[in-house]
C-alpha cells in the first residue's frame, strides 16, 4: 500500500470534494494504553489522514505544547521500534487510512535509515516527514524509502521561494506538507487568505495536493483551510486537549476523540457551507 | 597574514585546508540539517558569506575591528614558572583572555556582526553556555545599536550570574530557557526556533565552530585569526613551528581557530582536550568524541552524545562553555582522519589546573581553558626539554570564581 495508500484516500475525497482532516499526535502520548486507545479510534471520529509524532529530545521546530508531548513519551520509553509495533497493531483493524511519521532525523539514523524503511514499510506507515531533513540531505532516506514504497513527504514554507519549490517538489511523494507560517507548532496562527495563492503556488509546481499544517487550532481554521487545501492538519490543539485532560484528571482519550470529531466536522462542511 | 599562504606544503597527500566542500561537508559530517523555513536562510547566508570573505573592503573593516576594538593581536606568552613546573617542554600561551570581554568570543562576533550588517538584519539572536559568547554578541551589538536577544539555559543563568549582569548592562535581553536540562544545547533549540519564527529581519550568531552550513566554516575563518598570529608569534620567538598545539573543546570555535592554519605542517602535532565532567568510567561528561558516536543535532552531523535510541543525552561538565552533547563537524572528520588527538580532563583535573596556572603565573583561565591546561604535564614531559607547545588560553577565569569558590568550599 504505502503511497498508494495516501493517493487513494486522497482520491477519494477528491472525489467527494472535500479536503482531508490530518490528526496528528504524538506516539505512546500519555501512556501506552491511552495512546493505542487514541490511535484506534481516530479514524472513526473523523480522521482522514493520521500523523503519528515520533519523539526526539530536541524538536528544534516544536512549541512547547509537542515539546512536553514528547518528553511525555520518551517518559514512557517510547522508541522507534516501538512505534512501529504500534503502527502493526493498528494495522490489524484498519488497513484504509493512510498513517504518516512525522519526526526528526536522528532516531531513525540510529535506527538505520535502510532498516528504518523496510520496517516501516512491512509495518504499515505509509509516508515519513523528517523536520530537520531537507531534500539537500534527504538523498539517502529518500532511496531507501521509495525502495520500499514509503512515501518521504517533503515540507515547503513561506520562505520557500520558486527555484526552492523545484527542489522540494522533486522528490517528494503522497503530498507536499505546506507549513503556513512561518515558526514553530502551535505558534502563530494562519490565515486562509494568506496560504491560498501559496499552496496553489506547491500545487502547481508538484502536482501533487497540498495539505497544510502549522497554525490551525479550531473547526473554524480548519474550515478555512479546507476550502482551500488538499487537507488541514491539527497537531498542537489536540496535544493541549490531551493535556489539559491530564492535568484535571480527565479521560485524554475521549477529549481527544471528542476534539477531532469537531474538527473533522469542520473540515467536512467547509465546501458545503462555502459552495 | 601572508605566511600561512606561502608554507602550505604544495603536493600534500591530504589537503587538510580544502575543507569544508560546497555543501558544507568535512567528511561525512556539517551539512545543512536545519527545517525548511530555514534552509533559504542559511543558504542566503552562504551566499552573503561568500562575497563577503573575498572583499577586501568587508576584510579591513574587521581587521581595523580587532585590532582597535577587540585588542589584536593577542600576546603569545612564554609560561617559564609552568615550563619549569613540568619540567619537560618550553609553554607558550595564547593569551585570548586578553580580548575585549575575556575570551576569544568576540573575534568571530565582530566578524558575523559586520555580516549580519551587510545583509541588513536589525535584530541579533545568540545562544550561550558559559555567556562569553552572549556577553561577546551583547558586545558587538552595543557597539552597532542592534537589539540583542540571549537564549541562556536556565542553569547556566544560575551559574554564570556575572555574565548575565554584564549581558543586561550591555542592553540585551537574555531569555532563560527551562527546556531540557537547561543548558547551551536547550539554549541553541530555543535559539533556532526564535529563528525559525523570525525569519525576515534575524540574524543567528551561532558562537561555536558548529550548527548549518556556513557557520562552521565561517566561525572557523573568524577564529583562525588565533591560528594566524600565533604562527608568526612562534616562528618569530622560536624560529620554527611548534611541536603540539593544545586548546579545550567543547563545540570547537577557539581549538580550530588555533588548529586550522596548522592542519597541513605534519610536523605539528594537534590535541584537542575534552570535559570529561565526573570522569569517562561515567555517563556524567561532555566528551562528544571520546563518548560519543555520530548523529544530526542542530543543523549538522557530527559526534554526539546519544542514547541507544538516537535520544540526545545531557553533557555534564564543571564548565558551562563545555557543557554540550555534541562538537564541531571539522573536529569529527580530524578525529577520523587521525590528524588531531582528542585527550580528556575531568572536573577535578581542569580545577587543579585552574589553580596552578593562578598560582605559578598569575593568570587566572577561564573552566574552560583549565581543561587544556589540565593536559600539560603529560604533554610537556613527552614532548620533552627543547620542545615547544603553545596553549589556547581561551579565556579568563573570572566569571567562574563562584564556581570554583563552592567547588572548593571557600567564601566568595
Amino acid at each position: 500500500m504505502s503511497v498508494a495508500r495516501i493517493a487513494a484516500r486522497l482520491a477519494a475525497l477528491a472525489d467527494e470534494n472535500r479536503a482531508a482532516f490530518v490528526a496528528y499526535v504524538m506516539a505512546g502520548d500519555p501512556d501506552p494504553a491511552s495512546a493505542a486507545a487514541i490511535l484506534k479510534g481516530l479514524p472513526g471520529a473523523g480522521a482522514d489522514i493520521i500523523e503519528l509524532g515520533l519523539p526526539f529530545s530536541d524538536p528544534v521546530a516544536d512549541g512547547p505544547s509537542i515539546q512536553r508531548a514528547g518528553i511525555r513519551a520518551l517518559e514512557q520509553g517510547v522508541t522507534v521500534a516501538g512505534v512501529l509495533d504500534r503502527v502493526r497493531e493498528f494495522r490489524e483493524t484498519d488497513t484504509a487510512t493512510p498513517l504518516i511519521l512525522m519526526g526528526y532525523l536522528n532516531p531513525l539514523l540510529s535506527y538505520g535509515l535502510a532498516a528504518f524503511a523496510a520496517h516501516a514499510a512491512e509495518a504499515g506507515v505509509d509516508g515519513v516527514i523528517v523536520v530537520d531533513c531537507p531534500p539537500e540531505e534527504a538523498g539517502t532516506l529518500g532511496d531507501a524509502l521509495d525502495r520500499q514504497g514509503v512515501a518521504l513527504i517533503r515540507l515547503a514554507t513561506p520562505t520557500t521561494d520558486a527555484d526552492r519549490l523545484k527542489i522540494v517538489a522533486q522528490g517528494t511523494r503522497g503530498f507536499v506538507y505546506y507549513v503556513s507560517v512561518s515558526g514553530v507548532t502551535g505558534g502563530k496562527q494562519a490565515q486562509a487568505q494568506d496560504i491560498a495563492p501559496a499552496i496553489a503556488r506547491v500545487r502547481a509546481a508538484s502536482g501533487l495536493p497540498v495539505v497544510v499544517g502549522f497554525g490551525i487550532r479550531t473547526p473554524a481554521q480548519a474550515a478555512a483551510v479546507a476550502r482551500v487545501a488538499d487537507g488541514a492538519v491539527v497537531g498542537t490543539a489536540l496535544v493541549d486537549v490531551l493535556a489539559d485532560a491530564l492535568a484535571s484528571g480527565r479521560d485524554p482519550v475521549a477529549g481527544v476523540l471528542a476534539t477531532v470529531a469537531s474538527l473533522a466536522q469542520g473540515v467536512r462542511a467547509a465546501r458545503l457551507v462555502a459552495a | 597574514m601572508s605566511l600561512v599562504a606561502t608554507a602550505k606544503p604544495p603536493a600534500l597527500l591530504n589537503d587538510y585546508q580544502a575543507f569544508p566542500d560546497a555543501d558544507g561537508r568535512f567528511g561525512d559530517y556539517g551539512g545543512r540539517y536545519v527545517p525548511e523555513t530555514l534552509m533559504p536562510l542559511v543558504l542566503d547566508l552562504d551566499r552573503a558569506y561568500a562575497e563577503a570573505k573575498v572583499d577586501p573592503a568587508f576584510q579591513a573593516k574587521l581587521a581595523g575591528y580587532l585590532a582597535t576594538y577587540v585588542g589584536r593581536p593577542s600576546p603569545l606568552y612564554l609560561a617559564e614558572r609552568l615550563t619549569a613546573h613540568f619540567g619537560g617542554a618550553k609553554i607558550y600561551l595564547k593569551r585570548e583572555e586578553l580580548n575585549h570581554t575575556g575570551a576569544h568570543k568576540i573575534n568571530n562576533c565582530m566578524g558575523q556582526i559586520l555580516l549580519a550588517r551587510r545583509m541588513d538584519k536589525t535584530r541579533i539572536i545568540a545562544e550561550t553556555g558559559a555567556g562569553q559568547h552572549g556577553v561577546a554578541t551583547a558586545t558587538v551589538c552595543a557597539l552597532f545599536g542592534l537589539p540583542c536577544i540571549v537564549y541562556m539555559g536556565a542553569v547556566d543563568v544560575e551559574r554564570q550570574a556575572p555574565n548575565v549582569l554584564r549581558m543586561n548592562l550591555l542592553g540585551a535581553e537574555v531569555r532563560p530557557v527551562t527546556s531540557g536540562a537547561s543548558t547551551l544545547k536547550d539554549a541553541m533549540n530555543e535559539a533556532l526556533r526564535d529563528w525559525v519564527s523570525n525569519v525576515e529581519d534575524t540574524y543567528y550568531l551561532i558562537g561555536s565552530a558548529a550548527g548549518p552550513h556556513p557557520y562552521p566554516v565561517m566561525v572557523r575563518d573568524f577564529q583562525a585569526v588565533i591560528g594566524l598570529e600565533t604562527r608568526e608569534q612562534i616562528l618569530h620567538a622560536e624560529g620554527r613551528l611548534p611541536d603540539v598545539l593544545v586548546a579545550c573543546v567543547g563545540g570547537g570555535s577557539n581549538a580550530i581557530g588555533l588548529f586550522h592554519p596548522f592542519l597541513n605542517d605534519e610536523g605539528v602535532r594537534i590535541i584537542g582536550v575534552e570535559a570529561a565532567g565526573d570522569g569517562m568510567d561515567t555517563d556524567r561528561h561532555a566528551a562528544a568524541l571520546n563518548g560519543g558516536r555520530p548523529g544530526v543535532l542542530h543543523g549538522n552531523k557530527t559526534y554526539l552524545l546519544q542514547t541507544a535510541d538516537g535520544q540526545i543525552t545531557e553533557a555534564h561538565s564543571i564548565s558551562a562553555g563545555l557543557d554540550y552533547p555534541g562538537i564541531g563537524p571539522e573536529h569529527a572528520w580530524l578525529h577520523d582522519v587521525g590528524r588531531a588527538q582528542y585527550l580528556t580532563a575531568t572536573d577535578d583535573e581542569a580545577l587543579e589546573a585552574f589553580q596552578l596556572c593562578a598560582r605559578l603565573e598569575g593568570i587566572v583561565p577561564a573552566l574552560e581553558s583549565a581543561h587544556a591546561l589540565a593536559r600539560l604535564p603529560q604533554i610537556a614531559v613527552e614532548v620533552g626539554k627543547g620542545g615547544v607547545v603553545v596553549l589556547n588560553l581561551s579565556g579568563r577565569g573570572d566569571k567562574d570564581l563562584a564556581t570554583v569558590a563552592a567547588r572548593l568550599g571557600l567564601p566568595v
